[in-house]
């Protein structure tokens, strides 16, 4: 049990910019230019200079150096930066973080930033890794060392175990993973910005997709490799009243890290088939910051492959273990059901920024100007497993 | 690419590291060897250089009995690499000493795998090479693999 805790910095900060380049397979320009370019876009956003900029966040793993970063988009003075750790499932932690920075007074404006070459990099994010990538996070640790010389060597490899392990505890089949996909991909196919956009698919499309990994993992259960970049702007919810954009909150935030848990595999926890970091997050999002479960409007859930997409939709206590497959199949991901989910595609549907495109889209959703928009939405939580959010329209 | 793989099939050799060395070091010698705390006795893997649940550095290299139950498995087709014959069959299986290892399963054709009954099954450890003159824990059916 976590030690009671009394945060004070819910609702302190805001979304106040989001800002974004094409999504695309060959963006044909370096990653310091995609998130020069998704910073510019954000600032303009926010209504702000890039002279009022003080602070930074973003992944371990990202490959743009903040002083590179600050030459180019000409910021003028850094109080405070901060890298997150745990690959995409510390992608919310980008948000929180710079929340904290912003209500302890360590910084008036942040920007969260994530520029990646997934699809034409010098490596495909999800092909098989041979060697510890510099900057991966994975260099030493257990996802590469133990796996590789199995030929378990990319990340729809590591988590298949936990998705056998699950299909296996509570009868979770092919078919049950398809509906979700269905869903998001009909999400997708009316965005533009979306890899799946005017490309929507039946279930019998995706039991037809080859496998990737059997049988768990279909072609069209993967997230998209995707080059492009995107950035977030937040301060303090006082400045934001005075912004053009109605201030989107950071309601609540956290990190669940457990002992054992690894980066994207997870094979020593105690039981595979449920996603315990969620748990021990939503323990937190939903127990500290006094938010329900019912008080969410919207989920934009990770889905990098759609196994954990179901996981985590339990783990988080949405419905019951082994029931997401039924809340599915019930319609409640659609914009009337119960918990509509990846309204932007998801990351399967609409491209892998590696989770950083999940803000934006709970953020549009919160101004009220989404794609699929959910009527009247006052709060989205944005799940990556073991760091999440709250945001709450102000 | 990896030194010292050449054409035919051979599986990329384990990363040594100051913490995992003495693991693969048995492995190539054909020993399947656990960290287990020389002051509480706890069984530890991944190997790590101190005792999460004591604190103590002291540990023993001890053999294992090399036999467990498949916890979960995997088939992998896709991406495909020069390494291996695909698909390859991911296996995750709890030993009897307690921890648990991210293997192969030997033995079996993937073909022949229609459901998910292979989860609970019995099995043993063998060895299979890699490149660099090293070798890998991998495991068969205890059962020889009638099904």
């Amino acid at each position: 049990m976590s030690p009671t805790r009394l945060p004070t910095w819910g609702g302190r900060a805001a979304i106040t910019g989001i800002g974004q380049t094409e999504f695309s397979r060959q963006a044909g320009r370096s990653e310091l230019q995609l998130a020069s370019e998704a910073i510019r876009s954000a600032l303009a956003d926010a209504g702000l200079r890039a002279a009022d900029v003080d602070g930074l966040v973003s992944y371990t793993v990202d490959p743009v150096e903040e002083t590179e970063l600050v030459r180019t988009a000409g910021f003028e003075r850094v109080n405070f930066s901060a890298r997150i750790p745990y690959g995409g499932g510390g992608s919310m932690g980008t948000i929180s973080t710079a929340a904290l920075a912003i209500a302890s007074g360590a910084a008036d404006v942040v920007v969260a930033y994530r520029a990646i070459r997934a699809r034409s990099g010098a490596t495909r994010f999800g092909g098989a890794k041979l060697s510890p990538a510099p900057t991966s996070g994975h260099g030493g640790t257990t996802a590469f060392q133990w796996c590789m010389p199995f030929g378990v060597m990319t990340p729809a490899s590591w988590m298949a175990f936990n998705a056998v392990r699950y299909m296996h505890t509570y009868g979770v089949t092919s078919e049950d993973f398809g509906r979700a996909i269905v869903q998001f991909r009909e999400y997708a196919a009316v965005n533009p910005a979306a890899w799946g956009y005017e490309k929507p698919i039946t279930l019998a499309d995706h039991q037809e997709s080859r496998w990737i990994v059997e049988p768990c993992i279909r072609l069209f259960d993967c997230c998209q490799e995707t080059d492009g970049s995107v950035a977030v702007i937040l301060t303090s919810a006082e400045r934001a009243r005075d912004l053009p954009h109605h201030p989107v909150l950071v309601e609540a935030g956290g990190v669940a890290s457990l002992f054992e848990a690894e980066i994207a595999t997870d094979h020593y926890l105690p039981d595979l088939a449920e996603m315990a970091a969620s748990t021990v997050l939503a323990e937190s999002l939903f127990g500290d910051f006094g938010i329900s479960r019912d008080d969410i409007d919207v989920g934009l859930i990770y889905d990098a492959f759609t196994p954990i997409f179901l996981m985590q939709l339990e783990g988080l206590g949405f419905c019951g273990k082994g029931e997401a497959k039924d809340f599915i199949a019930e319609g409640n991901l659609a914009l009337d059901g119960r918990l509509p989910c990846n309204t932007n595609g998801g990351l399967i549907g609409e491209g892998y920024i590696h989770g950083l495109n999940l803000v934006t889209e709970a953020t549009r959703q919160l101004r009220g100007d989404a794609i699929n928009q959910v009527p009247g939405a006052e709060h989205a939580l944005v799940s990556a497993s073991r760091t999440g959010i709250v945001l709450g329209r102000a | 690419m990896m030194r010292g793989v050449t054409a035919e099939t051979i599986r990329p050799a384990p990363l040594l590291t100051e913490d995992n060395h003495a693991f693969w070091e048995a492995a190539a010698a054909g020993r399947l060897v656990a960290q287990r705390c020389a002051d509480c006795a706890r069984f530890r893997h991944p190997p790590r250089p101190m005792c999460p649940h004591c604190h103590s550095l002291a540990v023993d290299l001890v053999d294992l009995a090399g036999t467990g139950t498949i916890y979960s498995f995997s088939i992998l087709h896709h991406p495909t690499t020069p390494f291996f014959d695909y698909p390859v069959l991911g296996l995750l299986v709890d030993l009897d000493e307690g921890i648990r290892l991210v293997s192969n399963l030997v033995g079996v054709d993937p073909a022949s795998i229609t459901d998910l009954s292979l989860i609970g099954r019995r099995v043993t450890v063998e060895f299979a090479p890699t490149a660099n003159d090293m070798a890998v824990p991998v495991f068969r059916l205890a059962d020889g693999g009638a099904r």
